[in-house]
């Protein structure tokens, strides 16, 4: 099974769009950064144009192409291009007494639902159905509403334990709608009914976003006469192919801090360290746990929407290279406002008339850039403004730490070369090669991941077995995901049992991560046969067998 | 009325609710969107005194019996609470005047709420705990004589089982078993007695107290765990992170412990916390630093929002809380009831402010 040859990560960010192309030996060969267009695609056109023209590129050698973006977040906040979609719970009459979308911004449910329904049906938490599907009662909604639904979203009570009411579900919308995109909350999120629905409908909401991102970078590949395996990243950092990518976008929605933590241990060759991603407008300090982004405790909320999603767990402060500094009576002020992506032409080294952190760095020698360093009038303003700024880092830095012990600290990002040499608390300050792109290097690192988080009944095999049951499920799905069998390992395995039930039950979340590997018709197959396989388990209209009695 | 329960109130009491969960009680979030749903659609539900009400008034204590996370999921139709107070008149003849939450931890203080708001019935400001413990009869009621029966159990389609047993610890093995039968979570009533009755039975104003907590967290500016602690008077154990969590069960309880690494002014400690279900007892290097029936909470040292022990993971950064629980558990009997000697330890209790005042 050949390795992939050349890849091309991409990561549009807020304010620039970085490009990179890898060789097969995981060097940096070519880089681009160009500043982001209000609409995404002209951002990604012009990232890869601007890469493949790079000195070193060589574009036909391109098998692979992964894109990470902060794109279907932005979306979600300005309820741009969003698609409208009809909600289906089962679950009644269990669960009437939240509805769909309930405590949603009002203005959200409006671009987004054309209309929500409960009904009957749902899975107890130990497999047995909480009553029959109501199909007829679905078949209905779907009239009433079909019509006006660009998507369909389905949640099911206790779909991550099974989910055949779910894909029983997606029948009758097939039947009835014929191909239109349906989102089922089983392969988006897991326990928590309420954050898992939230995140289908986004998911459901945002399809049309994922095409168009699609779109743009399969135009701006076509141009150059490529047709390399499109991959997106996800949450934690990992890649997911193109397919899947498309049925469920809101997977993709944390991607962009997680592409700068990756991309900083790739680059160090750090597995445990604290990384800090100084962009033009904010800055993000994150860390390290065995060469992945530690994930928050908590699900996030995304433009005020409570899902079940584990991000990087960052702390971000609005500090970057492009923050303006302004003077008053209690000295200067730092930011929130920044020059952004104009940079090269409002800081006063590049000759412009808006003093920024950047000038402060340059005056300070901690870089040099533009013309130099700035005229002796604006020194005083720029020293007592860096004097702060390195006080704000060291306490983001603070925060992330969780022991005593100095740490070391990857400095990435096109702003961090504020970033001062000597910080409380950190043993070195590693700056890689390459750091200002370290986000689309983190995008191209080729790693695939697969995750279960549901509930295991552990019956008379005991719970090495059920533990044994989850590791696999979640090898096979990092294989499903592109992974290459035989470097997936399982990277987290956590239990936990289900307080005040005389049946044992543990919710175990498993995740098993490997290497890219296969050729690229693979990846669709094996995205297939993931498909079928969950169908299959579907069929099995026997249930887990009922709970042991109380002993 | 001592005031009616508007959004502003339900959210505050909500987080309060977690605080006063010691770890369980259940997930409030899911509570907190059921009572704000059911009092945008049937109005606000007033809080009133036990004094307010005639001696004869019966109260209907309630709350949710079951698997915290099988309720994240499959949770309430929100006609529960209706049924339950049907089943209660007709057995004993007279009508529900308030309901009252079983326990004010977590989710089950909320519940009762939005069960309220549907009938059009008030809630009283009191419960049966002042806290969370895991086990039906571990409540005051219980401690003050009154009997749990007529019990009676439902579940969102409308099944009800109702219990006639000798004994509270005999209801709870009961309804623990058909709980799991009706799907891992029901919704029950227990110890229904009269405001007379509550007035000397009950842990009182525990609804007002959780508002008040609420209110203190979201009116905190530079650090909510200070304003907790100062607003519960409670004992800062430890402020660190999560280094191990280990967990099994026994016959539908959660047993384990959680160890805490001191982080800057408790660099070097180490903190033990035992847990069943709830937060039992807090050790460091086999000393007591408290115990049942007193309140060990831990809170996220950011934000001071209660972590419950199904949800605590390795690297947490935490704050431990420790603060006195309701007299009548520091009686005789309450200290048999839900003291450290009836988790199975072999330590007498001690207060939580002897113990901090012994350290010292």
């Amino acid at each position: 099974m050949p390795a992939p040859e050349y890849r091309l990560g991409i990561d549009v960010g807020g304010t620039n769009t970085d490009a990179v192309i890898m060789d097969p030996a995981d060097r940096v060969i070519a880089k681009a950064k160009v500043p982001c267009t209000p609409d995404i695609t002209g951002g990604i056109t012009r990232a890869i144009d601007s890469v493949l023209h790079a000195p070193g590129a060589d574009p036909l050698r391109i098998s692979h192409v992964m894109l990470g973006t902060t794109h279907a977040t932005n979306a979600v906040l300005e309820r741009r291009n969003l698609r409208r979609v009809a909600v289906i719970r089962i679950g009644g009459p269990a669960t009437l007494s939240v509805r769909p979308m309930f405590g949603w911004p009002g203005d959200l449910t409006a671009a987004i639902s054309v209309g929500t329904t409960i009904v009957e049906g749902g899975i107890e938490f130990d497999g047995r159905d909480m009553s029959p599907l109501d199909t007829d009662t679905i078949a209905r909604f779907l009239g009433r509403v079909g019509g006006s639904a660009e998507g369909i979203v389905i949640t099911s009570v206790f779909a991550p334990v099974s989910p055949r009411h779910e894909l029983l579900a997606a029948e009758v919308v097939k039947r009835e709608l014929g191909e239109i995109h349906v989102s089922l909350s089983h392969e988006i999120g897991s326990i928590g009914l309420l954050e898992r629905e939230n995140a289908t409908i986004l998911n459901g909401a945002l399809a049309g976003v994922a095409r168009d991102v699609a779109e743009a970078m399969r135009a701006a590949l076509a141009a150059h006469h490529l047709q390399p395996t499109r991959f997106f990243a996800q949450n934690d950092g990992t890649l997911m192919g193109l397919d899947h990518a498309l049925r469920y976008p809101v997977l993709t929605i944390g991607s962009g801090p997680a592409n700068s933590v990756r991309g900083a241990a790739f680059l160090t060759g750090s597995s445990d360290s604290l990384v800090i991603d100084v962009g033009g407008t904010s800055t993000d300090v994150g860390v390290l746990v065995n060469g992945f982004p530690r994930e928050s405790s908590q699900g996030v909320e995304i433009g005020g929407i409570r899902t079940n999603f584990r991000m990087p767990d960052l702390v971000t402060i609005a500090l970057g290279g492009g923050s303006v500094i302004s003077s008053s009576p209690q000295g200067a002020l730092i930011g929130p406002r920044s020059v952004g992506y104009l940079l090269e032409q409002e800081a006063l080294v590049f000759g412009g008339s808006t003093p920024t952190l950047t000038d402060s760095a340059v005056a300070a020698g901690r870089s040099v850039l533009g013309r130099g360093k700035p005229s002796r009038r604006h020194r005083r303003l720029l020293a007592e403004a860096l004097t702060r700024a390195d006080v704000m880092l060291a306490e983001a830095i603070d925060r992330v730490k969780t022991s005593k012990e100095d740490r070391a600290l990857v400095a990435v990002g096109g702003g961090s070369i504020l970033v001062p040499d000597r910080i409380p608390g950190i043993s070195e300050v590693i700056r890689p090669e390459h750091f200002d792109t370290a986000n689309a290097v983190g995008a191209a690192i080729a790693s695939v991941s697969g995750q279960v988080d549901r509930i295991f009944h552990v019956g008379e095999a005991g719970r090495r077995a059920v533990l044994d049951e989850a590791s696999d499920e979640a090898r096979e799905r990092a294989v499903a995901a592109g992974a290459d069998p035989g470097t997936v390992q399982i990277v987290e395995l956590e239990e936990i049992p289900l307080a005040y039930l005389t049946s044992p039950s543990l919710r175990i979340r498993a995740k098993a991560v490997g290497t890219l590997g296969g050729r690229p018709e693979q990846h669709l197959h094996a995205d297939l046969a993931q498909q079928a396989r969950v169908a299959e388990r579907a069929d099995q209209t026997d249930p887990t067998s009922p709970p042991a009695t109380a002993s | 009325m001592k005031r009616l329960l508007d959004p502003d109130a339900l959210r505050a009491l909500a987080r309060g609710c977690a605080v006063l969960g010691a770890g369980g009680g259940g997930d409030s979030y899911v509570a907190l969107l059921q009572v704000l749903q059911a009092t945008e659609d049937f109005g606000p539900v007033p809080l009133v005194d036990l004094d307010e009400l005639p001696d004869d008034a019966l109260i209907m204590p309630c709350g949710g019996i079951g698997a915290p996370t099988v309720t994240i999921e499959k949770f309430e139709n929100g006609d529960e609470g209706a049924r339950l107070r049907e089943h209660l008149q007709f057995m004993t003849g007279h009508r529900v005047a308030a309901l009252m939450a079983a326990e004010i931890g977590a989710g089950n203080g909320v519940l009762p709420v939005t069960w309220a708001a549907r009938l059009g019935l008030p809630v009283v400001d009191a419960d049966g705990m002042g806290r969370s413990f895991p086990e039906v009869p571990m409540v005051t009621m219980n401690l003050a004589g009154i009997s749990p029966c007529p019990a009676v159990m439902t579940d969102e389609r409308g099944n009800m089982a109702v219990f006639r047993t000798i004994s509270g610890h005999w209801a709870e093995r009961l309804e623990r078993a058909a709980a799991v039968e009706f799907g891992g979570a029901a919704s029950s009533t227990e110890f229904s007695l009269t405001a007379a009755q509550a007035r000397g039975a009950t842990v009182r104003n525990s609804v007002s107290k959780a508002i008040r907590i609420g209110e203190a967290l979201a009116g905190a500016t530079a650090s909510p765990v200070a304003a907790l602690i100062a607003e519960l008077d409670a004992f800062q154990l430890v402020t660190g992170k999560v280094l191990d969590v280990e967990r099994h069960t026994t016959s539908g309880f959660v047993h384990g412990s959680v160890v805490i690494e001191g982080l800057r002014e408790d660099s070097g400690r180490l903190i033990r916390l035992e847990l069943q279900n709830e937060n039992l007892v807090a050790l460091e290097r086999g000393r007591v630093l408290a115990s049942v029936p007193d309140l060990i909470t831990v809170l996220d040292s950011e934000t001071a929002e209660a972590i419950l022990t199904e949800t605590i993971r390795y690297g947490q950064r935490v704050t431990v809380i420790a603060f006195a629980c309701d007299p009548v558990w520091r009686t005789e009997r309450g200290i048999d009831v839900a003291g450290p000697r009836a988790f199975g330890y072999d330590f007498d209790y001690l207060p939580v402010e002897e113990l901090a005042r012994a350290r010292a």
